[in-house]
């Protein structure tokens, strides 16, 4: 115990010296108690989908869900992934996986270098009336989609790409835009100022700065923005449910109709394999970006 | 900064102006512009597509005459009333849990936030499959020789809402933990030397000293459980589809069925009005104590 403890009353009053140190103590049975308790809740829905996942389905019929599978079996998998039907087609879920990557990459980029462009240019170069336009991006991010889901189908309209991937891409880098801007913002601000000061002096101008001196320095804050984008894209449902047409659902809209489907004997490991692949990518994501991703939690603090 | 020594002067500053030109695109033509928009047709009779002939407050009139609506905004209420409390309440405790210097932090927070990671729709599908009667936990505990135990909320109208927000709860609290963690490691090292100092207990630091001194971090996770309650929408379509019946509804789903299936486009702007209104109810006061003492530039 700290020292500090020794200085109270109570602690004066009985035996003087370092308390011994319990492993088990009340305390910590009370506190990994909980935790482990509560970590059941959070785990157990990861477990059912793996278990489910690779049964057939007379065993899942006979009962015991939760036990682990006696004969394992990857049928469901291949099933889910080059078979399982929405509608008329039954090439799987391998279709929305491809549409979401098509959808995704082109987004992830579009949508990062737009934001790094805008964060600059609103940390160092900023011009009469950008914080105005800055703030309504801000607010706009806490209005509810559903306010902006059809005037935007018009203007995909007009353009001429409702319905196609690059629609979809277009409204991802829009919706994308506030909770990005506002990371680079404020990674660009606090970058030293005399870094930019130093090479204005050196005649460099707005794009050399920013593809020479920021672009270079600040790869953290952008696997940080990657992640942010990857996740929220890819598990995105509104926007590819009203955007696009039905040969480009991305996989979350598909997985949806699969599972939801009225039609058909519901086959549950199947649906939990799909379910599970659907949640694979962020999965990785998350897994492998570890600290990083609480960074981009921590930024997308603010986000609605 | 650097924004107000420099010349405005029109062509000054260009590229940077160019830069700009789609955030400002974004701010003015979707954001101001789409709602604008929005809210303008929401006072005409439009139905398979827009059209500006203005019936006054009629679409509004019929929208809380439905039944649907009222249902919608009842279950947003017990959702959102309840998924504040327990995430904030949740949240919280789980970090404080988590700062009492224990072993394995990094693996208990990253079991409580992968949750967090995926989407609702995949929250929605795996709880439905946990709270199918016949083979998830009622199943279970049935199984184990309680016959007559019974927990199916997603088939019983009167506790479907609560069957959501058990999902909800777990895919959401990850975050609000996070942010308590970054709130509560925030706080001086000596605050807690000089409670302990004056033999005040644990909890009534918490409670009494520690708290407040979160108050923004408090803050901040509210207006973000806040805007995503109003927003919940993928997680009832793959979980309930709005039943058993009507009794899972909420606004969001509502506005995309009359615009996109119901063909009833009026209705849809007026709930989406409605639901921006609930939204800037809670943003105003929040920007308004957040933003409001300080000196604007610009």
């Amino acid at each position: 115990m700290a020292d500090v403890t020794a200085i109270s009353p109570a602690e004066l009053a009985g035996p003087s010296g370092r308390r011994p140190r319990r492993a088990i103590s009340r305390r910590n049975v009370f506190i990994y108690g909980t935790l482990l308790l509560v970590s059941v809740y959070y785990l157990l829905p990861l477990y059912l989908m793996i278990v489910t996942s690779l049964k057939g389905l007379p065993e899942i019929r006979m009962g015991n869900v939760f036990a682990p599978p006696v004969e394992i079996t990857f049928e469901p998998w291949v099933k889910a992934w080059a078979q399982a039907c929405t509608g008329l087609n039954c090439d799987g879920l391998s279709r929305g996986f491809w549409n979401s990557v098509r959808i995704t990459v082109p987004s992830v980029i579009l949508s990062i270098l737009i934001a790094s462009i805008n964060g600059y240019a609103l940390a160092n170069w900023r011009f009469r009336g950008a914080n105005v336009f800055f703030t309504i991006l801000i607010f706009g991010a806490f209005i509810p989609y559903q306010v902006m889901l059809y005037p935007i189908v018009i203007m995909l309209r007009e353009l001429g790409l409702y319905g196609g991937l690059w629609g979809l891409v277009i409204v991802h880098t829009i919706f994308g835009m506030p909770i990005l801007t506002l990371l680079f913002r404020n990674y660009f601000t606090s970058l030293p100022e005399e870094l930019f000061k130093a090479a204005r002096v050196d005649g460099a101008g707005f794009w050399a700065i920013y593809l020479k001196i920021m672009l270079p320095m600040s790869l953290p804050i952008f696997v940080v923005a990657i992640i942010i984008q990857v996740t929220g894209i890819w598990n995105d449902f509104l926007f590819g449910i009203v955007y696009t047409r039905p040969e480009y659902y991305p996989m979350t809209v598909q997985l949806n109709n699969i599972v939801n489907s009225v039609q058909g004997v519901k086959e549950y490991n199947v649906n939990m394999a799909a379910t599970l692949l659907t949640g694979l990518v962020p999965l990785i994501v998350y897994f492998v970006s570890g600290k990083l991703f609480v960074r981009g939690i921590a930024a997308g603090a603010v986000k609605g | 900064m650097t924004g107000q020594s420099r010349p405005n002067r029109l062509l000054r500053n260009l590229s940077a102006k160019i830069a700009s030109i789609p955030m400002v695109l974004t701010a003015l033509c979707v954001f101001v512009g789409g709602t604008i928009w929005t809210v303008v047709y929401s006072f005409t009779d439009s139905r398979l597509l827009p059209r500006l002939r203005f019936v006054g407050l009629d679409q509004y009139e019929r929208l809380w005459r439905t039944p649907r609506w009222l249902i919608s905004i009842e279950n947003l209420a017990i959702f959102g009333t309840l998924s504040l409390i327990f995430s904030l309440a949740i949240g919280f405790l789980l970090a404080a849990l988590l700062d009492q210097k224990i072993r394995f932090e990094n693996t208990f927070r990253t079991i409580f936030l992968y949750p967090f990671a995926l989407s609702f729709i995949v929250t929605g599908l795996v709880w439905q499959w946990l709270l199918n009667p016949d083979f998830g936990i009622q199943g279970l505990v049935r199984s184990w020789g309680w016959e007559s135990f019974t927990f199916d909320p997603l088939y019983n109208q009167d506790i479907v809402i609560y069957g959501i927000l058990i999902a909800a709860l777990w895919q959401g609290t990850g975050l609000v933990m996070c942010i308590m963690l970054a709130g509560l490691r925030g706080i001086d090292e000596d605050i807690w030397k000089a409670a302990r100092v004056d033999g005040i207990p644990m909890w009534k630091t918490y409670l009494f000293i520690v708290i407040p001194m979160m108050r923004p971090v408090f803050i901040t996770a509210l207006v973000l459980i806040a805007s995503g309650i109003v927003r919940v929408y993928d997680l009832v379509v793959a979980q309930t589809g709005g039943g058993p019946g009507i009794s899972s509804e909420v606004p969001a789903k509502y506005v995309y069925n009359m615009m996109f299936e119901a063909q009833n486009l009026g209705q849809g702007f007026a709930a989406s009005t409605m639901m921006l209104l609930s939204v800037l109810i809670v943003l105003i006061p929040w920007a308004y104590l957040e933003f409001g003492g300080r000196k604007r530039h610009g």
